[in-house]
């Protein structure tokens, strides 16, 4: 065992190495999920190709609110504001819903005689990035001038506020906006139009007989791109200045660190990622609905960070698919395995308990950030707060 | 000698309490200049207005003429003003080197875009930081210490850390905050020499706070003494181990009859 770790240890690399590899299984993950889900006793546990975009498109969104929670150490309670802004930004642009116009733009498989904006979705994704990473630094500019426990209880209200102004916003000086309760659906699928399909590029996702697995693809190559991203900004001028304000904002100023411009990036790029994953999503629902917005979706990302390590990107994917399985299929699949219909009524009671355990006896996650990490295995002289940490550390055979 | 820095009339009130009452203040450039006086003095909290954690109630700073009053600490660091802190701030869970790095973020540029395309520009730029940052490491006497979590690091070390944390600022004015607080004799010896290499291969200018009167007398070349809030003696070490106005405050009023 040891000697296997040490040969590990000494590839070049090897981070990018074991990232890789777990790319290409998950861009197989079609192709050998039906073998898997035949197996005899754990079959049944194997989420299929569509409740696997759910679960990606979430984690999408935690390892966007990690930047803000896990970097900066900003606690945010309201990440679902980006979601719902993403998610109708969606709505708007490609959809009927404002019907007194008609407009395409490289939308894709449609009428040209469709009622209603029509951007290309790919177009539509980056808009919703934007315009949510706008809506980041607005919100932003307020509130992050509060430290601490204060931010977390304004988040919290903008993450209230957001779904009234959606239930609400169908009747602004007479121009309906939202939907309402209501929302907006039908929304267009992504897709490569007529003049790309002879590249054997589908022309409309939700046209085609491969529905669930081109979303699929597509949202590992935008989970990709999210930690790609992430992984380059932690390293970067912009992360260390992120978890230099995590560790001491004082001397963090003091050594040069502009604490707002630097704060409110985090918030604008947790909100890019947010936002493209809602718009994303809403277009693998083709709707967006303001039930979906709720408060306990942002306790929801933000359990998925701490179970799997604040300021670890690895550590959040892992947690973000452990809990979207649990919500998408897990918990109704062990209900009724073990013949208890009712379990996923319990869900958050479950993720409560989660988030105690994750507590008590490994508060650094499930795959520690790096410089927990190196923390627990050389020990610390003080602060016997920490042994807790060991102890997690050596159950797991570290 | 040109002033580096001017602090007019500075005054700090924290509700009724007078923290700094009016004192006027300069710092010539390269010279090391030392402000002291008992606990409670005011020493900390002009530190703080100098660096713009504190907004001053009234008054000026001006740092090479340029007036620096009420503005963000980051942008006085930005001007050329560096500091360590009294009870020492490090990113604890960062390494020496990214402590290092972290102080020279007003230097650098890397933008966003360019970090996450990993352009040549933004590569060479974190190349030559780093390359500059284990240099200041060693420059400090840190040697091999580059990727040490810093809250692992001796108590000594870690005050080493911190100023070369604040030289990766590239200030023209060092601020030193009690920095041998807490260390024996041998390593406050070796610390005074520290900062008068400080001065002369850095070519800083060099404000202290210090209670060990032997780094004071022994270093500086001015010193300024504060007692509740106001100057209450200026001068070369000599004159003012010799002011009774200072040796009543340190004393006690029976020490000078």
């Amino acid at each position: 065992m040891d000697a296997a770790r040490g040969y590990w240890e000494r590839i070049p690399a090897r981070g990018w190495v074991l990232a890789s590899v777990v790319a290409v299984l998950a861009f197989l993950y079609p192709s050998y999920a039906g073998s898997l889900a035949g197996l005899p006793a754990v079959g049944v546990y194997v989420p299929a190709v569509d409740s696997m975009v759910v679960m990606i498109v979430f984690t999408m969104m935690a390892v966007g609110l990690n930047v803000v929670v896990g970097y900066a150490g900003l606690l945010d309670l309201g990440y679902v504001a980006f979601y719902a802004a993403g998610a109708y930004t969606a709505a708007w642009l490609a959809s009927q819903h404002f019907e007194q116009w008609t407009f395409h733009l490289g939308s894709a498989g449609l009428s040209p005689e469709l009622p209603g904006i029509h951007l290309s979705l790919w177009l539509v994704l980056l808009v919703a990035g934007l315009f949510t990473a706008v809506t980041g630094i607005l919100i932003g500019l307020p509130t992050l001038r509060l430290r601490g426990d204060y931010l977390a209880i304004v988040t919290l209200g903008f993450g209230e506020i957001i779904p009234q102004v959606v239930r609400n916003g169908d009747d602004i000086r007479g121009i309906n906006f939202t939907g309402g309760s209501f929302g907006i659906s039908p929304i267009d699928a992504p897709g490569f139009g007529e003049t790309l399909s002879g590249a054997g590029l589908p022309v409309n996702y939700a046209q085609s007989f491969d529905r669930a697995r081109l979303f699929y693809w597509t949202a590992v190559a935008l989970l990709l791109f999210t930690v790609f991203c992430c992984v380059r900004l932690r390293d970067s001028r912009l992360g260390r200045a992120w978890i230099a304000i995590r560790e001491d904002e004082t001397a963090a100023a003091a050594m040069g660190v502009p604490l707002m411009r630097t704060k409110t990036w985090s918030y604008a790029i947790g909100a890019f990622f947010g936002g493209i994953a809602g718009a994303y999503y809403a277009s693998f629902k083709s709707g967006a609905f303001p039930a979906d917005f709720y408060f306990n979706i942002s306790i929801f990302l933000l359990c998925m960070v701490i179970l799997g390590g604040m300021g670890s990107v690895w550590g959040v994917i892992l947690g973000g698919m452990i809990l979207g399985w649990l919500n998408v299929e897990g918990l109704a699949t062990i209900g009724s395995e073990i013949g208890l219909q009712d379990v996923p009524r319990y869900q958050f009671g479950i993720y409560g308990i989660i988030i105690v355990a994750m507590m008590l006896f490994r508060p650094t996650g499930l795959i520690p950030e790096r410089r927990h990490k190196r923390e627990m295995e050389e020990g610390v002289a003080d602060t016997p707060l920490y042994d807790v940490s060991h102890g997690g550390g050596g159950q797991e055979g570290h | 000698m040109a002033d580096l820095l001017v602090a007019d009339r500075l005054r700090k009130e924290f509700g009724g309490l007078v923290a700094v009452n009016d004192v006027d203040f300069t710092i010539p450039e390269r010279a090391i200049v030392s402000l002291i006086g008992p606990n409670g003095a005011g020493k900390t909290t002009f530190f703080n207005m100098l660096t713009g954690v504190y907004r001053a109630t009234s008054g000026q700073i001006l740092f090479r003429d340029v007036d620096v009053t009420g503005k963000p600490p980051h942008a006085i660091t930005e001007l050329g003003i560096g500091r360590t802190f009294q009870n020492i701030r490090l990113f604890q869970h960062m390494t020496a080197l990214e402590n290092v790095l972290v102080g020279m973020h007003a230097r650098l540029k890397g933008g966003i875009i360019r970090s996450i395309l990993g352009t040549p520009g933004v590569r060479r730029e974190e190349r030559r930081a780093h390359e500059r940052a284990r240099e200041l490491l060693r420059f400090c006497g840190l040697r091999g210490r580059d990727g040490e979590v810093s809250r692992n690091l001796a108590y000594g070390d870690q005050r080493r850390l911190e100023v070369a944390r604040a030289l990766a600022t590239e200030p023209l004015l060092l601020l030193l905050d009690e920095p041998t607080a807490g260390m024996n004799p041998q390593e406050t010896a070796d610390f005074t020499s520290f900062v008068g290499r400080l001065r002369d291969e850095r070519e800083l200018t060099i404000l202290l706070i210090e209670h060990d009167m032997k780094v004071v007398m022994g270093v500086s070349d001015r010193v300024t003494v504060l007692d509740y809030g106001e100057k209450i003696a200026e001068g070369t070490p000599d004159e003012v181990q010799r002011d009774e106005r200072v040796i009543e405050a340190y004393l006690g009023r029976a020490a000078t009859a």
